[in-house]
């Protein structure tokens, strides 16, 4: 009954997001598409935080790192001429999972507020790599003189069907998760995150697992980074910043850690009300930051754990 | 005579000046139950750990069914067969009792990059699992969290993972502290049906349980072993009596 229910409210929700270009169009408002691009691409990457943060409680600190990467690799690409999308994503994707290898190498290793430390520090040495990229748009940043393309399957230059392209993504990551804390591989990393040394005592080693996942999450930001890109067609270190990432993570803890929609919701809930609250008065943070902390204090499992029915994997 | 299961030879282990593990030599032989008492401060708890290889000693060595694992961490020391219970129960909480032994039943199942079939559908895992959960006494209550259990259940479903894990050597730290005495007399005798089917270390202050379970019993004192023998012997030995049971001494 609950699973149904949980699932009914997914479909709904999912499916109003699908509508979301229709009405847009109907009202004659593609700002609403431009914004809940942008809002989806967020929400990849917070559901990709969520897979180590949630499930295997690594807290990273660093997550924007990916978004970088994956910018970068569109953008330097494009500055060379390359801008085939398959390409592209292929070198967003294999740069952003080599960069987490070897962040996660070293994080790993630590725990509790050592990895958060050297998670950040990871990725603000990244920050200032991009800043002293000066044939890359240094401290300014650089336009993208062009979209990725991929040779007329689907145009990135039309909104709506770049909209579509995201959407997609978004919800093959959420089944991607849903799928992967399920499976034998998530069932170790989210017993190491419960128990560690009861882990090791039955015979696990968690350290390549939790490697593994940190990959994975590094990988699918990555794709957050190109989609990110293509949508504002303007590559900055900022992507970068610190405090991208602390918005990410945000984000999650916001929707509610651990939970398969969660992150989609705190992206979602995140960002329309900066967006709102900007609208109203230039101090929104003030109303902003006390909202936080309310659902941190009183919603245990954050937003999705309002949610009628439960979400959480148990 | 056969080479015993386990073989402890001459095992070290400091903290600062206090040698909380002295010299400790030891066998145990396949099939018995071996107990290890002693007064609190002895440093039992050092030395299981040492055994189970959270922690390495200074000094010595350990052998396992022949093959020297003194160099071995946990995980490696679990997949030569050796399991071991902790003195505080030490169960995955948030997670369903079948997922528990679940999990136990898949460290040893090969590796576990397997990204895509739910864990929880896979028969491989669950089917062992249940059946170990009903000889423990838990088969019905596999679904319930494990958080949720009672003390006593805890204790049972962390039994039940070690016995998941198919070991040669089980270790067991105080199974029944903390028990009630029902709990306490149900646990002794469900640790007395794995009596010769299953080789046991014993760590436990319940002298009732000590007595009726060992095969042989050790005494540890001050990190020393200081006799070992039969519940008989022990029972009998003047040096036991003085060091351990104190005042009983002068009857």
């Amino acid at each position: 009954m609950r699973g149904r229910l949980r699932l009914l409210l997914l479909i709904g929700g999912l499916g109003l997001i699908a509508a979301v270009p229709l009405i847009a169009a109907f009202f004659d408002q593609p700002f609403y598409i431009d914004l809940l691009r942008r809002v989806m691409i967020f929400a990849i990457a917070a559901l990709s935080l969520n897979l180590i943060l949630g499930y295997g409680g690594m807290v990273s600190f660093g997550h924007a790192a990916y978004l970088g990467i994956g910018g970068y690799a569109v953008a330097i690409l494009a500055q060379h001429g390359i801008y085939d999308g398959f390409v592209q994503l292929a070198v967003a994707v294999g740069a952003s999972a080599l960069v987490a290898l070897v962040i996660g190498a070293v994080s790993i290793r630590t725990s509790g507020i050592y990895f958060i430390m050297i998670t950040l520090a990871f990725t603000q040495m990244l920050y200032y790599l991009g800043i002293s990229l000066d044939q890359y748009g240094g401290d300014d940043g650089m336009r993208l003189a062009k979209l990725s393309d991929f040779a007329g399957l689907i145009d990135l230059n039309n909104g709506t069907a770049f909209y579509y392209l995201i959407f997609t993504i978004m919800v093959a990551f959420l089944y991607t998760v849903h799928r992967i804390v399920q499976s034998r591989f998530g069932m170790v990393i989210r017993a190491a995150k419960s128990n560690e040394p009861r882990s090791h005592a039955i015979g696990f080693s968690p350290y390549l697992y939790r490697l593994a996942a940190f990959v994975i999450a590094g990988a699918m930001c990555g794709v957050a980074g190109f989609l990110l890109v293509n949508h504002t067609a303007y590559l900055t270190p900022d992507y970068m910043h610190w405090t991208r990432s602390g918005e990410i993570l945000f984000m999650v803890i916001l929707g509610g850690i651990g939970t398969s929609i969660g992150p989609v919701l705190g992206a979602f809930v995140f960002l329309l009300l900066e967006d709102i609250l900007a609208e109203w008065t230039e101090h929104w943070q003030i109303i902003l930051g006390p909202f936080l902390i309310l659902v941190v204090l009183f919603a245990k499992r954050g937003l999705a754990g309002l949610i009628p029915g439960g979400d959480r994997h148990d | 005579m056969t080479e015993p299961l386990l073989d402890v030879q001459g095992l070290v282990r400091a903290f600062g000046a206090l040698r909380a593990t002295d010299g400790v030599t030891l066998d145990v032989l396949a099939g018995e139950t071996h107990a290890i008492i002693g007064p609190n401060g002895a440093g039992k708890t050092t030395l299981i750990a040492q055994l189970a290889g959270n922690l390495r000693p200074d000094a010595g060595r350990i052998r396992f069914a022949g093959e020297d694992i003194t160099a071995l961490g946990t995980a490696a020391r679990s997949h030569k067969g050796l399991a071991r219970s902790f003195q505080i129960t030490s169960i995955y909480r948030e997670f369903s009792v079948l997922d528990n032994v679940s999990l136990a039943v898949q460290a040893h199942a090969g590796h576990s990059f397997r990204f895509w079939r739910a864990a929880r559908e896979d028969e491989a895992l669950h089917v062992p699992a249940r059946a170990i959960l009903n000889e423990v006494g838990l088969g019905g209550r596999a679904e319930v969290l494990a958080a949720n259990l009672a003390h006593g259940e805890q204790r049972q479903l962390e039994i039940a993972m070690v016995l998941a894990t198919e070991p040669r050597l089980l270790l067991l730290d105080e199974p029944v502290a903390g028990m009630g005495v029902d709990e306490s007399q149900r646990m002794v005798e469900f640790l007395a049906t794995l009596k010769g089917r299953q080789t046991i270390v014993l760590v436990e202050h319940d002298m009732d349980a000590v007595f009726t379970l060992a095969d042989r019993i050790s005494v540890l004192v001050y990190g020393r072993i200081i006799a070992t023998g039969t519940p008989e012997e022990i029972r009998a030995n003047r040096d036991v009596r003085a060091a351990y049971l104190g005042e009983e001494v002068e009857d």
